[in-house]
């Protein structure tokens, strides 16, 4: 690169500008370090998470494991056409968005479990 | 065949070529730093960034293959696109807010991290390369098919340009202009389809609205287990998506993991509301090309449509915002894949790191690719992606579940998951394209759609050999289920530095 004329532009690259400390709980020091506790307290929120994805791929599994032998049951191009090309894109955009939100929920409740807890 | 005016279509072309060089350069202007340079500092956006990862996914296989299938095989073939969508939603339910938090740049540094073992980050590198390659060669492919139905230029020069302006793009600005480029791309592929499709449907009414029948015999053999092949592909599409390296390199330029999933939503609107276009073409491509139907390259169909229904100056204008469009397709997708196998060559073939050492392992990654798209015969543009997806979801796919998911995953687990199901897949691919093992027959149908068997293969490999070695677990496992699925605002300040780098 050829050098920079004056003043050179400085570029901060990093983490999010909006960082603020977090007060720190007991529950919360339990996860950073690694104790039966805090280990526990993750295994439930991904056992909550893990919920989440195994409801929505098992809704898509099934739709997607029966449709075929549907169409091939009604041998109708039309139904296939109207199907595939058009009708599963919006139900597949909600199942995201409803899962983003159920994820979502998930990690607040886990924050506030985490840091309403008050140490003894 | 006829087709349209060779002057709009190079003017179209030369415009894409000249806007992504453009947009590119801007990019270069606010890239200076290694991390700038890879992952554009993780600072893009949901909406910004959806629309990027949109652009990069929509290939030569969404803008020309899709429609040409349907063209010749009929509305079963409407699996490819919505697989290809759907893909996106197993990849938001299992992958993309813990894989974004795990901190990595790429499926190899994933690997690396989780199960702390070079063996695996090597093999894991081996198989990005490889499926990367895969992919890239038809991208290449059709770039010279539509040079050569646009212009009449010979078939080897779309391929060349593509290839030369990907790796000028990629060495030149890396991830934070590709970023841009990739943007502008998603809302320019949109429109080209968009727009010709919007006159088309006026033309097909104007005709008196011609019925487009699909009932008749299809005149080239595709499979003679229809139903099987359909579920090889919603397999391999389903499940592919999640490990294909170009799509997982963007991941990490989101933010957070809370943005990387609200990312993923926006990519399936997107996505899906372009997916809507192809099929019209497929069906008017019945109508209107039907000599495409015996052999031949549908994939023109998209291309010639415009020239055959309206004609005169209106279809070649339209004809070229396609060829435009197309361009974009392939210059996307191919600089994101050139992108992803590219930094995957710096990290571990080449000897040390650094932007100058990525300008050469660009030059690498497409050479490849390019070598291999002038010298093997053309297999139909979705077909052969196809093949990229099966291998993806064999090997890929089972390791980011398992790596994410379950705590008793070992290395000696990883890589004979690996091994089994994406070599399988891979040797199965490779056969098919060679051509050893010919239809019909079951022979045939297995190998030319694995991912029905290869995908429970490598998942039983996975977790059978990991069960088989418990003392093979990594030490750090807990710490790394923690940073995946912990929320950003409660990990530590340690974690967060542990995420810098």
């Amino acid at each position: 690169m050829s050098a920079e004329p004056t003043p050179r532009r400085e570029v901060v690259t990093g983490e999010p500008r909006r960082v603020r400390p977090l007060p720190r709980y007991r529950t919360q020091s339990e996860i950073d370090e690694q104790t039966a506790l805090g280990g526990a307290y993750v295994r439930s929120l991904m056992r909550g998470q893990l919920r989440a994805g195994l409801t929505v791929f098992g809704v898509l599994a099934l739709v997607a494991g029966t449709l075929p032998l549907l169409f091939a049951a009604l041998n109708s191009s039309a139904l296939v056409w109207a199907v595939l090309g058009f009708a599963t894109y919006p139900p597949l955009t909600l199942a995201a968005w409803w899962y983003v939100r159920r994820a979502e929920r998930n990690e607040r409740d886990f924050a506030r479990l985490v840091e309403g807890r008050p140490a003894p | 065949m006829s087709a349209p005016d060779h002057m709009a279509s190079w003017v179209a072309v030369a415009l894409v070529v000249l806007a992504t060089v453009l947009v590119g350069g801007f990019g270069l202007r606010i890239s200076r730093t290694t991390s700038d340079f890879y992952v554009a500092s993780r600072t893009v956006r949901p909406r910004l960034n959806a629309a990027a990862i949109s652009g990069e996914y929509l290939s030569a296989a969404s803008f020309l293959g899709v429609a040409g299938l349907v063209l010749v095989h009929g509305p079963d073939m409407l699996w490819y696109p919505v697989g290809y969508t759907a893909g996106y939603l197993v990849l938001l339910v299992f992958v993309a807010a813990p894989l974004r938090r795990s901190g990595a740049y790429t499926l190899p540094d994933f690997a690396e991290g989780r199960l702390e073992s070079r063996q695996v980050r090597r093999l894991v590198s081996a198989l990005v390369v490889g499926a990367g390659w895969l992919y890239l060669v038809p991208q290449l492919q059709g770039a010279g098919l539509t040079l050569k139905i646009l212009t009449g230029a010979p078939g080897w020069l779309g391929d060349v340009l593509v290839a030369t302006v990907v790796a000028a793009a990629v060495a030149a600005g890396g991830m934070r202009s590709i970023t841009f480029v990739q943007v502008f791309q998603y809302w320019l592929k949109l429109t080209a389809l968009l727009v010709p499709a919007l006159f088309l449907v006026l033309a097909w009414q104007g005709d008196g609205r011609p019925r487009v029948s699909f009932d008749d015999q299809f005149a080239v053999f595709r499979a003679d287990h229809p139903l099987y092949a359909t579920y090889g592909l919603i397999v391999a599409t389903f499940l592919g998506t999640m490990g294909l390296p170009h799509v997982v390199v963007r991941f990490y330029t989101s933010p957070n993991g809370r943005d990387a999933r609200r990312t993923t939503v926006a990519v399936l609107a997107l996505v899906g509301l372009f997916y809507l276009l192809p099929p019209i073409y497929g069906a008017l491509g019945r109508l209107y090309t039907p000599e495409l139907r015996y052999g031949g390259d549908a994939d023109a169909a998209v291309l010639l449509l415009p020239a055959r229904v309206i004609g005169g100056l209106g279809g070649d204008f339209l004809g070229a915002l396609i060829a435009g469009g197309a361009f974009a397709a392939f210059l996307s997708t191919a600089s994101g894949l050139t992108m992803a196998v590219a930094g995957v060559i710096t990290q571990d073939v080449l000897p040390a790191r650094g932007v100058r050492h990525f300008r050469l392992a660009t030059v690498l990654a497409i050479a490849v690719p390019l070598a291999g798209s002038l010298l093997v015969s053309r297999v139909p543009v979705a077909d052969a992606v196809g093949m990229a997806f099966a291998v993806s979801a064999s090997s890929f796919c089972p390791l980011l579940v398992l790596g994410i998911w379950w705590r008793r995953l070992t290395p000696p687990g990883a890589v004979a998951g690996l091994l089994l199901g994406g070599g399988s897949a891979l040797l199965a691919v490779a056969i098919t394209v060679s051509g050893a093992v010919r239809p019909p027959g079951w022979p045939h149908a297995l190998l030319a759609w694995p991912a029905v068997w290869s995908v429970p293969v490598g998942f039983l490999a996975m977790i059978l050999v990991s069960l088989a070695t418990p003392g093979r677990i990594p030490p750090g496992t807990n710490a790394a289920m923690t940073r995946f699925h912990l929320p950003e605002a409660l990990s530590s300040a340690r974690a967060a530095a542990g995420r810098e780098r």
